[in-house]
């Protein structure tokens, strides 16, 4: 069973109907207890870092999470939810993420070079950097649809996927069971789903 | 490399798609559902759906839809027609799209925008356009393309982009229906003066003229198209290993 955490932030709808595609039970709940019954965790997000973070911690998600991490329990951010996985983030002022990993989250204009558009919109592909389980039906090179104005940065370490804007872009990142996604997997066709089938098997 | 995005539009009016679609195996299909999920298989990096009904039933229907489409497609879903206010981005938002386009509503009322981009964020908001040349100048028409509004269409542009919107759909009038291209004088003058981006509509009559949009029109993000897909008359595959060869970078 997969626990989709709801805490009030971004439509749910196309995450459940992916997991449903693939055949994969999932619930979708903001309660700890109904979640801690899940064998592995996403957290989706949309909108502004600020208040999803505001709203995970007055939900007491955030320590949950941290516990659930510490425990063994695979866990995906995607988009905004895995730049609440980061350290901090300085998305319109300086605010404390989740510190699951290692970086922070900055915004994409100032290091863009001239002429390219922000938000980073569209379809761009997978520079795959090195080996892993949550990309291993994934191509090098595959689309993955992308929206948002801000990314993680000084992860080194923890970069399993760049894309490519002007600039290397932190696609997908992980630390043992903690793992996350700038793209939408649920909007990124069998690419992305292929990605959620994946962490079904971590 | 970021990809040229192909964009299929579909009219639907009554909970049914206007005028139904022909391709090769699929004969007059006018469910929604079955076309969205036929593209999500064939190659569509976005799919837009425009409401034109009038009345109350038929939106109710149009609702019900959307929620059926939205967990049938897993590539983003943008839905126009009748969004007036900002409850009518969370209308057709909480069925399950992922963009919404405005156009006469905001010529109406200018703040719609601003107010929706700050709600739902500005990726969320898409600025949709019809533009006719008259008189020498670039002129924005509501209703469908009926109403010259008097209003400088690039202008426009800029002020919907300053109040938040996230991305722009400009459709010609002067090329809309003609098949023989986009205009390209048109977008290279809109993507010169807006820095989010633009999707060029009305005018695509065969695969060579989405060539032609992308190789001449530098700033320019995605195409959108209607009857040449609907009645295959361009497979969206066979037109992005086109657009490949061409050194276009697009999703295959």
């Amino acid at each position: 069973m997969i626990g989709i955490v709801d805490y009030g932030v971004g439509n749910l709808y196309s995450l459940g109907s992916s997991l449903s595609a693939l055949s994969l039970e999932h619930t979708v709940s903001g309660d700890c207890d109904v979640l801690s019954a899940c064998d592995r965790i996403i957290l989706p997000g949309v909108g502004a870092f600020a208040d999803a973070s505001k709203k995970l911690n007055e939900a007491g998600l955030d320590k949950f999470l941290l516990q659930q991490a510490a425990d063994g329990k695979p866990l995906m951010g995607i988009c905004l939810g895995m730049q609440l996985l980061f350290d901090v983030s300085y998305e319109f002022g300086t605010y404390k993420g989740l510190g699951l990993i290692s970086g922070s989250v900055c915004p994409l204009l100032g290091d863009l070079p001239g002429g390219l558009k922000v938000p980073h919109m569209g379809w761009n592909s997978l520079n795959i950097m090195r080996d892993d389980s949550l990309l291993k039906y994934v191509k090098q090179g595959e689309y993955m649809y992308f929206v948002h104005s801000f990314y993680a940065k000084d992860c080194d370490a923890d970069v399993i996927a760049t894309t490519h804007y002007g600039i290397p872009v932190t696609a997908v990142v992980r630390r043992g069971n903690v793992m996350g996604a700038q793209f939408h997997p649920e909007k990124s066709g069998a690419a992305g789903l292929a990605i959620l089938k994946a962490f079904s098997e971590i | 490399m970021l990809a040229k995005r192909i964009i299929p539009c579909l009219d639907i009016k009554d909970g049914r798609v206007v005028k139904g679609v022909n391709f090769a195996g699929l004969k007059d299909v006018r469910d929604p559902v079955e076309l969205a999920s036929f593209y999500n298989g064939s190659g569509a990096d976005e799919l837009v759906f425009y409401d034109i009904t009038a009345s109350s039933e038929g939106r109710r229907l149009f609702t019900d839809i959307l929620e059926r489409v939205a967990s049938s497609i897993f590539i983003p879903l943008t839905v126009g027609g009748g969004i007036n206010d900002v409850s009518d981005f969370e209308r057709v938002l909480k069925c399950g799209a992922d963009k919404v386009s405005v156009n006469s509503g905001a010529i109406a009322d200018p703040s719609l925008i601003g107010r929706a981009a700050r709600i739902y964020g500005s990726q969320c908001v898409v600025l949709s356009m019809d533009v006719k040349r008259v008189g020498g100048e670039y002129r924005l028409f509501s209703r469908g393309g009926r109403v010259d509004t008097g209003i400088d269409a690039m202008q426009w542009a800029e002020q919907g982009v300053s109040e938040g919107a996230g991305e722009i759909v400009l459709n010609s009038i002067d090329t809309d229906g003609v098949k023989r291209g986009f205009d390209i004088p048109m977008l290279t003058e809109l993507c010169s003066r807006v820095k989010v981006p633009v999707i060029a509509s009305g005018g695509a009559g065969s695969a060579q003229d989405f060539v032609e949009l992308f190789n001449k029109v530098e700033g320019v993000d995605a195409g959108l198209a209607a009857s040449i897909f609907h009645y295959g008359e361009v497979d969206i595959h066979e037109l992005k290993r086109l657009l490949s060869d061409s050194g276009v970078p697009v999703r295959i």
